[in-house]
């Protein structure tokens, strides 16, 4: 007999759950033209609004002018702080507990800041009229390096200093000059002190982390349409946390919240740039409010590389201790963090430096301390996560450049250094030395894997003699391997020490089955371009048993979808994934009883089968999740309400550290600093594997966004606070011609306190591939006594090196 | 990123533009491929009354292929440059520039006319054309003229031709047979203007050095070329060096760009040398 009965694996195979290289739902759309993108939004009556910024980095605003500009035909109105005051609008606050001026409040602290918004007709007429409000300025002296802040007799914010000029304490306790805005500290300093002290070897550098841009391909936008009828606003926008935005709108504007409706459509694109808010949000509420109509404002890219949220900028120094064998004894770590005119950074309210105690790395460091002192400049705001959890790539870059700069100083293998470090797998859970609990880890599994799939004693042995060759005259290229072992932390966060603006960072996620076997799920995330649509549905596809063809993902509108705080942090899979779990476990509870009611036996004589509930012992007697489904709906079952629908609001009991071991090989041209990536290896570990082929895109896309970060990436201001890479002329955004073939690999060690055991990835490339090509810059020049160059290593930079240790002859 | 308001022309024949031209002075520009003058006009640093747009007319279209010369229309988009066949066999040096000019689809629009005509020091045409030892046509209220490509660039943006002429052909003398030939570019990424840039033609007993983004006009030298065709690289090198000024900019300060300059003028005589026979 020919049995035509799916096995277990056909029927699994058939829901494209966990584990499937599903194709991206999203993709139908994005790639026939059919997204609908901030800019896609056209009302009745729409109006544009257009900032008036400012040319200097600091200066008074004596005077502003609107006579000319309000004649252009279709301007409709011009608006300035003066305005905004009486509405308390003026200012804002920003997620780190410091306030930002809207409009300019009397001054600039930064090129580009937004003084006027011209409100017309369109978009050709807003920007005719901008340039025709005559501001009237007094340049004021500007402050554009942090150390230089904490000894001006400059103040560069009046609004923190009392009556004698004497810093005011800050939203993070005392501050010690007016420029300063806090003191972060982490670890036991004196115990660490004292470790260096009785130290065999202590190796010591300062780094440079530029100040860079996450530069997603959309700018950011908003179009806010008040009701003057009803009283309801709509916004949608390029937000990240569309309902934290939600909450923050109602507290600044004092519109209830029930009455505000904020829809972030499909968003180009965010790596942090599009957490904050930022004044064009705030002006076009505004705007619709006093004009009655709709107000769309959209950047272009000038200004979105010029003043909305830039990301680094931290000046790292670093002590690290060891004895003569290589074994790590202890790190200081020393950040002076230049934030820009306002602190504007995305963290968590109790980090105003981030995760940046998570930079023990992946050693089993026992001693260690952290301090971060924040200064404000005459530069743009901003401080945010650009493809990261919070200053999670500073923390590691610094661990893996110290790391390396230690074996230097012993003479060691780089590879055997951190191998002889790493914390060990029957360590875990480990409690680092500043403050965190690691999950999970097996890190020397995945090291020996990473060193055994590049061959990594052939390479060293190519290298030696290619330094051979270039010492005898026969080549003019060296060849740098670089090495990077991270752990991240991401999945912000449990609820009891994670919060932003009092808002913990939970997040949720409300599932609805329909008659008919099919659902819609919704959450408090927002993709950016990650797949949500598709991977969410994967989870919930192993969890319910419907196939993930037939379950809807929605995010995104306040209104619709349970509250959430947002994607970015990685903390969609980490929170929101386990949300999406909890609800589908709530789902197959109540699955399970209507199951037991169908086929007349007891509830705990069915179990759950892939799409279906069996009876123990007796497989062939089931209901199928398809019919579960039907049954909740048209059957009058004692004890159970009709409806199959739950919500899950997910509290995490702790972070998830992904992991990774990264070599890139490069070849540099000592004559032109020209470097060529000849080999990228990425091995991740983000524990449970929802989707490979997402996994795989979201490396590509952090590895080249690493890239770029490491090799050229940079927003470089002058000394008159200028910015000198306003466009993409300068501003380094790679293209395939720049990218290497990238060869990806993996381990799995699921998180053991998630439902589903994964860990989140969308950030870990970013985070460990900055540091790996900026070690093999390092070491090509190894050894020829190069111990630390600042990125980004552009040609310039690159051939400056080689020419200052003497290698152009 | 909103250019102010203009008014649009879009004249069939080469006389009704330099018409157009007449009639409007310096409020009016010609539009070829758009790649550099839109991006000036939508920053407001270029802000005309009238745009006048050549796609229209045919006379500036096409290329000619003869036995010792070449012409192009002043509209050949360097796509076209890329994908002409005889154009390839006649002046193989064009294609190898043209493939390192901005990216392909800036190529599917960008013009060669656009490209020499601009004076913009980034650009790449311009020292390929001195190289070459190119000349332009140019048409204007008075009639025609030509300039050779040598004696065309003054300053950055200001060259040779007036403000009511329209450069119109190029014409390229075919290069002897066995003559090498490279164009060596160092960039930052596709779609860069060149750190440094070199052309290099070697060949029966004479040789042509040009250098691009060196300098506030394309860096053409007689006696680098006398230097090279002498074989005196060393030479050649020397007073390439002494005719380039470049500035400063985020590619890097003058000392870096001066040593690059070198190693690409050594490299692309080198890859020229080994194609001369």
């Amino acid at each position: 007999m020919n049995d035509m009965t799916p096995t277990p694996e056909e029927r699994a195979a058939n829901l494209k759950g966990m584990g499937c290289a599903r194709k991206r739902v999203e993709d139908v759309r994005f790639t026939q033209g059919r997204g609908n993108y901030v800019d896609d939004i056209k009302l009745d009556g729409m109006l544009f609004g257009d900032f008036v910024r400012s040319p200097y980095a600091h200066a008074r605003v004596v005077s502003i002018n609107a006579e000319e500009a309000m004649k252009v035909p279709g301007v409709v109105a011009v608006i300035t702080a003066a305005d905004l005051e009486p509405l308390g609008l003026h200012w804002m606050p920003t997620l780190a507990g410091d306030k930002q001026m809207v409009l300019a409040d009397g001054k600039v602290l930064f090129q580009g800041q937004e003084v006027a918004f011209v409100v017309a007709e369109d978009r050709y007429a807003a920007a005719d009229a901008v340039e025709l409000v005559e501001v009237e300025y007094e340049e004021l002296p500007v402050i554009v390096d942090p150390f230089e802040a904490l000894k001006s007799d400059v103040v560069l914010r009046e609004d923190t200093v009392d009556e004698n000029g004497k810093a005011t304490d800050g939203a993070h306790g005392p501050r010690n000059h007016p420029n300063h805005i806090f003191t972060w500290e982490q670890g036991d300093e004196a115990a660490t002190d004292a470790v260096m002290a009785e130290a065999e070897v202590v190796a010591e550098e300062t780094m440079y982390y530029h100040r860079t841009h996450p530069c997603p391909l959309e700018t950011c936008g908003s179009v806010a349409s008040m009701d003057k009828v009803t009283g309801k606003l709509t916004l949608w926008g390029t937000f990240q946390a569309p309902h934290a935005i939600r909450t923050v709108v109602s507290l600044i504007s004092g519109i209830e919240e029930h009455n505000i409706r904020v829809i972030s459509p499909d968003i180009g694109g965010g790596f942090g740039n599009k957490v904050g808010a930022y004044s064009g949000y705030v002006c076009s509420v505004v705007a619709s409010i006093v004009t009655g109509r709709p107000v769309k404002w959209v950047e272009d890219r000038m200004e979105n590389l010029m003043t909305t949220a830039f990301a680094r900028d931290y000046w790292m120094s670093g002590k690290i201790s060891a004895t003569k064998e290589g074994k790590i004894t202890g790190l200081h770590c020393h950040v002076t963090a230049d934030h820009g005119g306002f602190d504007a950074c995305a963290d968590p309210t109790k980090f105003p430096a981030g995760f940046m105690n998570i930079c023990t790395g992946s050693y089993d460091i026992p001693t260690a301390y952290l301090a971060v002192d924040g200064v404000y400049t005459n530069k743009a705001p901003g401080g945010v996560s650009y493809r990261c959890s919070f200053r999670v790539t500073e923390a590691v870059y610094f661990i893996e450049r110290m790391i390396e700069v230690l074996a230097i100083k012993l003479n060691m293998d780089a590879a055997e250094l951190r191998r002889i470090n790493f914390i060990k797998k029957e360590q875990f859970p480990y409690q680092s030395a500043l403050g965190w609990e690691y999950d999970s880890g097996d890190y020397h599994t995945a090291w020996d894997k990473a060193m055994e799939a590049v061959d990594y004693q052939g390479l060293r042995a190519e290298q030696a003699q290619r330094i051979e060759d270039f010492k005898a005259g026969k080549t003019r290229s060296l060849m740098g391997i670089g090495l990077t072992f991270f752990t991240e932390i991401v999945g912000a966060g449990p609820v009891k020490n994670c919060d932003i603006l009092g808002l913990g960072m939970f997040d949720s996620c409300e599932i609805r089955i329909h008659p008919t076997g099919s659902a819609i799920a919704r959450l408090g995330t927002i993709s950016q371009g990650q797949g949500h649509a598709t991977t969410f549905a994967q989870i919930l596809a192993t969890e319910i048993g419907l196939p993930a063809d037939s379950i809807t993902i929605e995010e995104g509108d306040t209104d619709t979808a349970p509250y959430g705080l947002g994607t970015y942090g990685s903390r969609s899979t980490p929170v929101a994934g386990a949300a999406t779990a909890m609800a589908g476990r709530k789902i197959r509870a109540k699955a399970q009883m209507i199951a037991a009611y169908l086929l007349e036996v007891h509830d705990d004589d069915v179990e759950f089968d892939v799409d279906r509930f069996v009876v123990k012992g007796a497989p062939e007697r089931f209901k199928t999740m398809k019919e579960i489904a039907f049954a909740a709906y048209n059957q009058a079952i004692p004890g159970i309400e009709p409806g199959l629908e739950a919500v899950s609001y997910y509290d995490p009991p702790n972070m998830t550290y992904p992991f990774g071991a990264y070599v890139c090989v490069m070849d540099i041209d000592v004559d032109t600093g020209v470097p060529e990536i000849r080999r990228f290896y990425a091995l991740d570990d983000c524990g449970t594997r929802i989707n490979p082929m997402i996994i795989e895109g979201q490396i590509h896309g952090g590895l080249t966004e690493a890239l770029a970060v490491a090799l050229g990436q940079e927003i470089a201001y002058d000394e008159m606070g200028n910015v000198k890479t306003g466009t993409l002329m300068d501003f380094f955004l790679p293209t395939s011609w720049e990218v290497p073939n990238y060869e990806t690999d993996y381990t799995v060690t699921p998180s053991p306190h998630h439902p589903i055991g994964a860990k989140g990835v969308g950030e870990s490339p970013h985070v460990g591939g900055v540091p790996c090509f900026s070690n093999a810059v390092h070491d090509a020049f190894r050894a020829f006594g190069l111990t630390q160059t600042n990125m980004p290593h552009d040609h310039w930079r690159i051939w400056k090196t080689a020419n200052e240790l003497g290698l152009h002859g | 990123m909103i250019p102010a308001g203009f008014e649009y022309h879009r004249p069939s024949d080469i006389a009704g533009a330099v018409s157009i031209l007449q009639e409007h002075g310096d409020e009016a520009r010609v539009i070829a491929g758009g790649h550099s003058l839109i991006p000036m006009m939508k920053l407001r640093m270029a802000d005309m009354g009238h745009l006048i747009d050549l796609q229209d007319i045919d006379a500036l279209k096409g290329i000619e292929i003869g036995s010792d010369v070449v012409t192009i229309g002043a509209m050949v988009t360097q796509h076209e440059l890329i994908t002409h066949e005889g154009l390839s066999n006649a002046v193989p040096l064009i294609k190898e520039a043209a493939l390192l000019i901005a990216d392909p689809q800036v190529r599917y629009m960008g013009t060669v006319g656009g490209n020499v005509a601009n004076g913009d020091p980034g650009n790449d045409m311009p020292g390929l054309m001195q190289c070459l030892n190119a000349h332009f046509e140019l048409s204007g209220p008075d009639g025609g003229r030509t300039v050779a490509a040598r004696e065309f660039y003054e300053a950055a943006y200001f060259t040779a031709r007036d403000d009511e002429e329209i450069l119109t052909r190029i014409s390229i003398p075919v290069p002897a047979g066995g003559t090498g030939y490279a164009y060596e570019k160092q960039k930052r990424k596709i779609g860069d203007y060149a750190t440094a840039a070199a052309a290099v033609m070697i060949g029966g007993g004479t040789a042509s050095v040009a250098m691009t983004n060196l300098a506030d006009t394309p860096i053409w030298s007689e006696e680098a070329g006398a230097a090279l065709a002498a074989g005196d690289v060393d030479g050649c090198v020397s007073a390439m060096m002494g005719a380039i000024d470049p500035v400063a900019d985020n590619r890097g300060p003058i000392e870096f760009k001066k040593h690059v300059a070198a190693v690409i003028l050594r490299r692309a005589i080198a890859r020229a040398q080994s194609r001369a026979s």
